[in-house]
This record gives structure tokens, sequence and C-alpha cells, in this order.
């Protein structure tokens, strides 16, 4: 591995675990609902919606919250889109989005998932970018943190069934957290050299003469958000590879900083919510080797090109489908943090990857995006992986398995095996389904192990809610926007209400003192057994589709 | 009942395997999730297998092999689960014996059948009779064998009233005579209880099994899933998967191994306790045991060895210390208590009790004892009553300096008895209670385990302190009365905390079914013992500590094979992936890494594996796994190196020489 490459994965990771621990402790400070600086705004928004934010609610009323705030989402974003051509903020006059392209778009950003079936300059007006995708950013970024803050209730309370009030966790996420932080990002964004404009496309002549025009609109304001709340939906087609989006190294790296930011904080919340701020550490120590072990792959794979470039005379790392502004390490280094978080943004081509290369942003979402993950979703994620593995291995102190002082039975078996088979039975199913199927064939582009890449990688993408496209797959048919947003439902609530469920049962258990008797849940052992746990556990059933993909893909390449 | 028994005995083995035959019926193979959806597949694979020899299909003896070791596969889970009740089955069999002959004397002279009795009569049994249903004793006093539940043949006092009244039947009497009130109808009593306790046949799934079965049953559901979806993704590369195949792939991942074991590691587990002469009444309570984290000990026969012992004399001034001595000694002489026992022993040899000399009994109004030689009373006794029994006539001074030695050896932990010729005060003795050998380290043991140990007395604070010091007990509860115990128990629930303890007497019955792990003493009354949550046979209270090591040991056997088994499935797919996808795309045979001899030989070696692993893991599941007190974190990882990554590789190994006799004997 070259210097400079080890240089920016040295200083990424010092930076992002460096951020943790203030971003954590605010957001317990955001948890534990003490009065904070802004509180008369908080309170006039209660009143305005009717909320009293001291009546904690069960998990299921918890639960009914989230889905009802989710379903009005996903009508009114529908809604927005289909009329938007009737509504302000229009300058291009961009027609209304067709019905399933609407739905498969509404689903997309409100499930956090921000996968897009069409191109953001063309398809959407100003309106629709703002006051429909950039709020949905914000709040289903604040939905996820919601439902972490309601589990980690769970773990830190005992004999009670109130695990929150969703309205006054959402309400204090967006305010004292996301739009704070946005409001500063996207100011450092324009500074930058990001565009922030409500005017119209800009015409220009150029130097031979042609007529071209240039795309600009309200792109930092947006670009601040999709990555703080690991959206990932860009302004532009091109996502965060194009010039206006990511004009700089500096940008690219704040960028990726701020797309682990939040999910690293969380597990300091946790920690300290708990009363042991080591079980956080512990967590964020298990997401790091996670994310250290695939970064150092798909690195290694990618540092060597295909080689049928070879008899061009062309050697190094693989330079297909990146911006040379970025090179190899930065661009890896953003698939990758991309894909252990939910977020979806983009600065190359994942298609293009070296197949090895390509399987680890696949196998991140694969494992369920629990390396820093999703804000919130990974948080959760990995807390549902930490109950089996303190399960299968817990017994094995000759205790009934308990996790930050919770005793784990039968319930928390239940639920937390429901919320983790909903991945690779999604993702293998509805795959399965597109590769017999004539409507799902006429999807890739490609043919052969790597076309197959290209459905599965759609796939794990939207079931995963991490809206990164491996391109090359036409997404835009009714057959995959249906089968598409029915991946991101599912894979949205199908862990998330397990996970409240979880919060509610475990908010209703005493407390167990932690002593010498307990299983460890801190350390090295812990870290290392944790992370075991997920690679057999969360990757083993995705073993024969990889190898039927990527492997099957790199090792023709290099057969001859 | 308590020997060693082999593993694997003619008598074990027989009646084990024509069992596991017996329980291919679907009915009881639906209660193991996994061994059922194993026995589906080998079903369905069968009639694939008959379907192929009608069309006569290419491939057929390799097909043949694998529905074979399917089968085996099934019938090696029920052979492991047959072998565990089989165990049982004998002891069964034998306490089955003892109660078909039971008969019962009535009041009115007649005989009749054990079986006829109702709760309520009251029989008569006599010296050589056994006693023909549980009961209470409400008249006599006899000595009972109860070797046939507990295997101890030294025989107990049974009598009415008080704490020794309870009988049990089977045991027979072999003194005397008493009258039982029966308090147990025909069918219902210990004996039967027990009888279906070692057969097994009462058994529920204990909590913590419900719990893993959920998770093996979602893996479970996991792979069939992840093997379901291969023919899709093999018919968009322009390939075919065979079903025997892919049946074999999904046999070999979903947790086969410890499912085929679960219900042995849990019957062998209570098995165990039975060996150690602990009836639990449920496997919850045994499961319950691995979790106890504050044990409440009684001092007395725990703690300390049951009687005080002599340990020094003090005299008061202007007294020799001879006197003293002699006149402790021969006060003693004709006291047969180990206490009276123990001074004698202290004073050392000396002149013998003289002719005529009479002994002066120890009576509750008097509470002292001694002898009077002639004119001359030696008395001993506690200081307030031999004081009281002096009167007047004792000397002021001495009496207040009298006071004040008690006091210092009360301070010390011991007990003060006071020593008197005449009207004459000499002296105090110090009684000292004796720890037993050994405690201090076992304290220590169940400290690093994170167990905190409470010291449940009648003495008072200081003497319970001192006594407390020397045993390294962590905490202690004294002048314990019943309800004290209980209110204990409460408050250390409410903390989250489980609580196990052991006691005997009617008045403990509130604390022993309050507590999670309540073993009631054999001995103890009825009321105790239907209060418990298990009983111990020996009567004897040290063993709460190894009952909680028994029940760490289920669980932990428990938790090491599903790791084992779960880390397993790596190797088994680096056996089968390539061996199925090769045909798809031949680059794929770098995966085979353990250069297996061809793709039906690494599909066949992996399924022998996958069977053969869960006979070769009968002998732990049944014996449990190594236990013995640590810290979890060094439990954790010994455990995880042993049973994680060994699981990781031993089938890596097995895989591999499996394939090498299978291509050796040209098996595929």
């Amino acid at each position: 591995m070259d210097a400079q490459a080890l240089a920016l994965f040295f200083a990424y990771t010092l930076v992002v675990l460096a951020l943790a621990r203030p971003l954590g402790r605010w957001m317990h400070a955001l948890y534990d609902g003490r009065p904070l600086p802004l509180c008369g705004l908080e309170q006039a928004i209660y009143r305005c919606a009717g909320v009293d934010p001291a009546r904690e609610q069960g998990w299921l009323a918890y639960a009914l919250s989230v889905l009802g705030f989710s379903l009005f989402g996903i009508v009114s974003l529908y809604l927005i889109l289909r009329c938007q051509r009737a509504l302000p903020f229009n300058p291009q006059h961009v027609a209304g989005m067709e019905p399933w392209l609407a739905f498969n778009t509404a689903v997309s950003f409100v499930t956090n998932t921000n996968w897009q079936n069409y191109s953001g300059e063309a398809a959407l007006s100003y309106f629709s970018q703002m006051a429909g995708l950039t709020v949905h950013n914000f709040l289903s970024a604040a939905t996820g943190i919601a439902v972490a803050f309601a589990l980690i209730r769970g773990f830190a309370r005992a004999e009670t069934k109130a695990i929150g009030n969703f309205w006054a966790d959402c309400t204090r996420v967006t305010l004292y957290l996301l739009l704070p932080l946005s409001l500063v990002l996207a100011l450092g964004y324009v500074a930058l050299g990001v565009p922030q404009t409500l005017g119209a496309s800009v015409e220009v002549t150029t130097l031979e003469g042609a007529r071209q025009t240039i795309a600009v609109g309200p792109v930092a304001s947006q670009l601040a958000i999709k990555m703080l709340g690991t959206n990932g939906g860009g302004f532009f087609n091109a996502n965060s590879a194009h010039p206006f989006e990511n004009p700089s190294a500096l940008v690219n790296f704040i960028q990726m900083v701020t797309i682990f930011a939040l999910g690293a904080g969380l597990t300091i919340t946790f920690g300290k919510a708990v009363g042991r701020e080591r079980q956080g550490w512990a967590l964020l120590a298990t997401m790091t080797v996670l994310f250290l072990l695939g970064l150092v792959a798909a690195y290694a794979a990618e540092s060597v090109a295909s080689p049928a470039l070879h008899g061009l005379g062309l050697a190094g790392a693989n330079m297909e489908g990146k911006e040379v502004r970025f090179g190899p390490a930065a661009s890896v280094l953003f698939a990758v943090v991309t894909t252990d978080a939910s977020c979806g943004a983009v600065n190359m081509m994942h298609d293009s990857l070296m197949p090895l290369a390509g399987l680890v942003p696949l196998f991140n979402i694969q494992l369920g995006e629990i390396i820093f993950g999703g804000v919130g979703s990974g948080l959760y994620g990995m807390l549902l992986y930490a109950l089996l593995a303190v399960f299968i291995a817990g017994l094995m102190v000759g205790r009934t398995p308990e996790y930050a002082g919770k005793k784990i039975e039968a319930r928390e078996m239940k639920l937390a095996v429901i919320a983790v088979a909903v991945l690779p039975l999604f993702i293998l199913v509805l795959t399965a389904l597109a590769s017999v199927t004539a409507a799902g064939l006429a999807g890739p582009a490609a043919r052969g192990a790597h076309g197959f890449s290209e459905i599965l990688y759609a796939y794990t993408s939207t079931v995963g809610n991490n809206g990164s496209a491996f391109a090359g797959l036409n997404g835009n048919t009714p057959f995959y926007n249906a089968t598409l947003a029915l991946a991101m439902v599912v894979g949205r609530f199908g862990v998330l209400l397990p996970a409240l469920a979880i919060a509610g049962g475990l908010a209703a258990k005493k407390r167990v003192p932690e002593g010498p008797g307990s299983f460890p849940t801190t350390g090295p052992l812990w870290v290392a057994l944790l992370a075991s746990v997920i690679l057999i556990v969360g990757g083993l059933t995705f073993l024969p589709s990889l190898a039927l993909g990527p492997i099957a893909d790199h090792l023709q390449l290099f057969a001859h | 009942m308590s020997q060693a028994q082999s593993l694997f005995t003619r008598e074990l083995l027989r009646p084990a395997l024509r069992d596991a035959l017996a329980k291919l019926s679907p009915r009881v193979l639906v209660r193991n999730p996994v061994m059922f959806v194993t026995a589906l597949v080998a079903a369905l694979s069968t009639a694939i297998l008959i379907e192929g020899l009608l069309h006569a299909a290419p491939d057929l003896g390799f097909q043949a092999q694998l529905v074979f070791w399917l089968w085996l596969t099934v019938l090696f889970g029920n052979f492991a689960e047959a072998l565990a009740e089989g165990r049982g089955k004998a002891q069964a069999a034998s306490l089955r014996a003892t109660k078909a002959h039971l008969t019962a004397r009535l009041p009115d002279g007649r005989v009749v059948s054990a079986a006829t009795l109702k709760v309520g009569d009251v029989v008569l049994v006599e010296t050589g009779e056994l006693i023909p249903a549980d009961g209470e004793v409400v008249e006599g006093c006899a000595s009972v064998n109860e070797a046939a539940i507990t295997g101890e043949s030294a025989p107990v006092i049974r009598e009415g009233g008080g704490d020794r009244s309870a009988v049990t039947a089977g045991t027979r009497v072999i003194a005397d005579w008493i009258r039982v009130r029966v308090t147990a109808a025909a069918g219902q009593g210990f004996l039967d209880r027990m009888i279906a306790l070692v057969e097994g046949a009462a058994r529920q799934k204990t909590p913590n099994e419900v719990a893993l079965t959920i998770l093996l049953a979602g893996l479970t559901l996991i792979f069939l899933v992840a093997v379901g979806t291969m023919p899709a993704f093999a018919a968009y590369a322009h390939g075919a998967l065979a079903v025997p195949v892919l049946v074999a792939l999904f046999v070999t991942l979903i947790p086969t191994t410890i499912s085929a074991l679960l219900s042995a590691i849990g019957i062998a587990g209570m098995d165990r306790l039975v060996r150690f002469n602990v009836l639990a009444k449920s496997g919850r309570a045994v499961e319950a045991a691995g979790d106890i984290d504050v044990l409440l000990l009684d001092k007395t026969g725990t703690i300390t060895i049951g009687d005080r012992q002599a340990s020094e004399f003090l005299t008061l001034p202007g007294v020799t210390r001879d006197a003293l001595i002699d006149a402790a000694r021969l006060a003693s002489m004709a006291d047969e208590t180990p206490e009276g026992r123990s001074i004698v022993a202290l004073a050392g040899a000396g002149a013998p009790l003289p002719a005529g000399a009479e002994q002066i009994r120890f009576t509750s109004q008097t509470r002292v004892s001694g002898v009077l030689i002639g004119e001359r009373a030696l008395i001993k006794g506690a200081v307030d009553a031999v004081l009281r029994r002096l009167g007047d006539s004792a000397d002021r001074a001495a009496a207040s300096m009298l006071r004040e030695l008690a006091d210092r050896i009360a301070r010390a932990g011991g007990t003060p008895l006071a020593v008197a010729d005449g009207a004459r005060l000499l002296g105090v003795i110090h009684l000292k209670d004796v720890v037993k050998a050994g405690i201090r380290e076992r304290f220590a043991e169940l400290r690093k385990m994170g167990i905190r140990t409470v010291m449940i007395t009648g003495d008072n604070p200081l003497t319970a302190a001192s006594i407390a010091a020397e045993s390294g007990v962590g905490d202690f509860l004294a002048e314990a009365t019943p309800e004290d115990k209980l209110a204990l128990i409460r408050a250390e629930q409410q903390g989250g905390r489980l609580v196990a303890m052991c006691g005997d007497g009617t008045n403990d019955a509130p604390a022993l079914a309050q507590s999670d792990v309540g073993v009631a003493m054999n001995t103890g009354t009825q009321a105790a013992r239907e209060a418990g949550n298990m009983v111990d046979l020996d009567s004897d209270p040290t063993k709460l500590i190894e009952i909680v090591g028994l029940g760490k040991q289920l669980l932990m056997t428990r938790g090491a094979l599903t790791t084992f088994s779960i880390a397993n499935d790596v190797a088994k797919y680096f056996a089968i992936l390539p061996a199925i996808f090769v045909v798809l795309y031949p680059a794929l045979a770098v995966l085979n890494v353990m250069h297996l001899a061809s793709p039906q030989s690494a599909i066949l070696s992996a399924i022998v594996f996958n069977a053969l692993i869960i006979p070769a893991l009968v002998p732990l599941a049944l014996k449990g796994v190594r236990y013995r007190p640590a810290p979890a974190g060094e439990l954790l990882a010994r455990n995880l190196a042993i049973y994680g990554l060994g699981g990781l590789i031993a089938p890596f190994i097995g895989i591999k020489a499996i394939d090498l006799v299978v291509a050796g004997l040209h098996l595929a």
C-alpha cells in the first residue's frame, strides 16, 4: 500500500474516532431530554403539533408513530413529485414524475435509502429537491436516530413500559443536531465551491462555439444532509462524482467524515446511557475493525488493474470509472465508507471496481450496514448482532446470556432472528426472482457473472436501505420500480419494528448488575467474537451468491 | 445410584439403538425443528432416489449414499437423545420395581396395596417393612434406611414432630415402629416424581432451550433461503443444480450438530444432578442454578462444622489453671455432647470420676450441667445460667470479672461457658465455632466467579462477624429469623440478582419458595420439601455450591456445542460450494482449498462428516464440558479457543480425512 493511501486512511479513521466522543455526548444530551438552549422554540413546536413530550410511549405506540409518520411522508412526497409541474421553484419547467417512478422515489427517500431511478437535474424541480427530498433527508435520518434512542432506553431503563416519545425524539434530533450541523456544513461547502442558487441552469457557449447547459441549483444544502443523514441521494445524477457536488479533495474528505460521524457518535451515546462508556467503545472498535478489513481488502484488489489492460502496456491501479481528481485511494475509501454506512452516495462507478473490490461494498451492505451504519439504523442493527453474539457464545460462561445488564431470552432471540433474517430473505429471494424472469433479466447491462452482480447489488442496496447503485442496471421499469420499492420498505421496517419490540421488552426487565461472573462485553475478546459472529452469521448466507457473482467474475478475469 | 456409570455399556446401547428408530415418528421429531427439517429433506431425497431408480438415472450410487447418510444424521440425533434417556430409564426401572411391591397396614390391621392409599390415611410401619407412601410421622420413632432413594446406607432417625418427620415411600424401617399419615396420593409421591424425572418423561423445554431452539430454527430458515435461491442463480448462469446436491449442502449448513444433541445435553444435565443425589423438580431450576448471584449459606454445617469446640481455659484471678481445668474436665466427663467431649479432650488426662458421682443433667430450665461429687457440685453452663444458679452465694467481684471475660470471648466470636466449683467461680471455657477446612478457598473461588456469599446464622452480630472474617464469607445475616431471610431474598431479587438457599424446617418454606434455587434437605419437613425446587437426598447444605457448578456446566455445554456447530459451517461451505459451482464456472475450482478428490467426493465427505460428528460429540454432550470456577472472561477465552476456533478448524481436517477414505474406496 502506498504512503499516500495509507496517510489518507489513517487520517480519516483518526478524525472519525476523534469526533465520536463529542458527538456521542451531545446526542446523549438530546437522548435524555434535558432542556437545551433553543428550548423555547422546541416547546413552541410541541404546542403547535399538540404533542406533550413528557408523555412517553410504549413500544407499540412508538412503532405506530414511526409507521404513521413514514406513511404520511411517502404519500406527501409522492404527491409533490407527481404535481411538481404545477408547484413553485420550477424554472426548468420539469414535468411531473411518472407514477411508478414517483412511488419508488417516495419510498426511497422516506426509508433513508435514496435509491435513484432518475436523473436529479433532469427529472426534479427545485421545489421537489428542497421541500420533497431534502426534507426527508432530515426526517428519515431523525427517525433512524429516534429508533436508536428508543432501543438504547430499552437497555438503560428497568421495569417500565415507556421507551420515549417519538415526536419529541424526532423534533430534538432535527432541531439540535441535524439542522445546526447541516447549516454549518452547507455554508462550508458553499465557501469551498459548491453551488447554492435558485436560479435556472446556466446556458454557455463553449470555446468550440457549441451551446451547453450547465445544471446548478440548491446543491450545498442538500449535500450537507445527504452525507450527515447517510441518505446519499445526489442532487445530480453523477452524485458526488459531479464536480459541483464534490469540487475538491477537501470537500471529498469532509463528505466521507460526515457519513460516519453520527453513526460513530451513537455508540458512545449508547455506552453513556447504559452507564458504561466502554460498552460503546467496544461497539465502535468492532465497527472500526470490520471497516479497516474491508478497506484493506478493497484497496488491495483495486490496486491491480484488469489484465486486459496489461497488453496495452498499462499497469498500476484500476482507474476505470474513477474521477482522476480523487484517484484510487480516495475513491475506494469513499466506496467502502458509503456502503459500511447506509449512505449510498458515490464518487465513482462501483460497477467499474475490480470484481473483488466490488465485492466489499456488496458484502458491507449484506452484513446489514452495521459498520458505523446508517444514522440510528447502524447502531440498532449492531445491537441486534450483539444480542445474537451474546446468545451464541454467552452460554459458554455458564449463565443465561446478558447484554448491557439485560437478560437475553426467547423473546429477544425471536425478534433478533427475524430482524437479521429479513436481509438475506429479501435480498436473495428478490434476486432469484429477477434472475429467472424476463422482466428481471431485462435490467442488467452486462451478461454473465457481472450482470448477476448488478442485479444482486440492486436488491442488496435497496433492502439494506443503502441506495448506492452498481450502475449498469436499468431500474426504471415497472418491475424494478415495484420490487425495489418493496425491498426498501421491508428492509427498513423489517428491522426497525423488531428493534422497537425488543426495546419494549428490555425496558420492562430488571437490570442485572454486572460483575466478574457476567459475560464480558467489552475488551478485545468481545470485539473479536462480535466481529466473527457478524461475519459468519451475516456473511456466510451470501457466500453462494458472492461466489457466483464477484468471485466467479474475478476468477474468470484473471484466469489467463 | 451415585456410582459412576460407563457411557457406552451394552445394556445401554442396545435399547438406545432401538429407541432411535422409534423416535423417527414425525410426532416425536417435530419437537426439534432442525431435525424435523432434516428428516423431511431426507424423505424428499429418498423419493427422488426411488424415482431415479425407476428411470435408471445416472449417479444413483452416489445419490443412494447421500440418502443413507442423511437418514443416519437423523438417527444419530435420535440415538443421542435415547442414550441420555436410557441412563435414566435404568434407574427408573429399579425404582419402579420397589414401588410395585409396596403394601400398607391400616390401623385396623388390614393390609392393602399402597396404590389404594389416600391423603390423610394413617398407616403403621414396623421393623423390616417398607414405608408405603410419602407422609409425616405422627407417632413413634424409628431408624429408616433410605438407600433406595439416596444410595446412602447409613440409617437416619425419623420421629414425629420437629424437623425430622418426613418419610418417603420405598424406604425401609430397620428398627422400631412409626405411624405415618399419608401426605401424597398414589402416583404423586416423591418416588413417582423421581421416576418421571430420571426417565425424562416429564421433561419440558427450559426457557433457555426454547430461546436456543428459536435461534437454530431461524438459522435453518436463513439457510433454506440461501440454498433455495441457488437454482435460480444457477439458471441465470445457464446451469442446473441437482436436488440431492442442494439437499446435501442445506443439511450440512443448518445447525444439525447442536440440534441433534440439544435434548441429550438437557437430560444429561438433570442426570448429573440426580447422580449427585439432588433432585431438581424442573430443568428451569437447574438453569437458574447457573445464573445464581447470591448464595445464602447456613453457618452451621456449611461454613462451620456442626459443633463448637473448646479452645481455651481462662481463669479468674486467684484461681490456678489446674483447678479450672480439673473442674471443667470432671463436670464434662458424663457429658456426651460434642461440646462436652471437646472440653474433656482439651483438658487432657486426669483422675477418673470418683465412684458415687452423680451427673447433673442439662435441662432447658437450669441450662447448666455438671457433676455432683458428694456435697461438691461442679457445674458449667452459660454465664447467666451459672450465676443465677449460684445466686447470692457468688462473690460480687468475681462475678463481674467473669462477665468481663465472657464479653471478651463473645467479641472474638466464641461462646463462653462459665465453670463453678460449689459457690466458687473458677473461670470460663472458650467454645469456638470451627470453620471447615477449605471453605475459605471455596469462597474465594465463588467471589472470582462473581457470586456473593451470605452466611445466615442465629448468632449475635459480634460472633457472626468474627466467623465471617475467619471463613472469608462475603457477608452475613446475624440473629436471622425466617422473616429476615425472606426479606433479604426479596431485596436481592429486587436488585436483579438471583438467590439460592437451602433449608429444612417448616419455617424455611416461604424463603425456599421465594428463592430462585431453593434446595430442601431430604431430612426436612414435608412443607420444606414442597417449597423448594430441588431436594438434596444427602441433606448436605454444602452441596449448594456444587449445584451452582452443575447448572453452569449445563449451560456451558450447550453454548460450547452451539458455537462449535455454527463455526463448522465455514469449512462445509469450502467443501461443497466449489463442488457445486465448478460446473457453472470452472475457475471456481480454486475455492477447493482442501483439494478434495472430486466434486462428488467433496459433497459426500461433507455430509459424512456432518453425520459422524454427532456420535463423536455424544460423550461430551452427556458428560458436559470441563468446568472449573473462574471469572467469566477466563471461561470465555478458554471455551472460545476450544470450541470456536476448534469448530473452525476441526471440520477442515475431518472432511479432508473422510475424502481420502472416500476416494480410496472409490465410493464417489
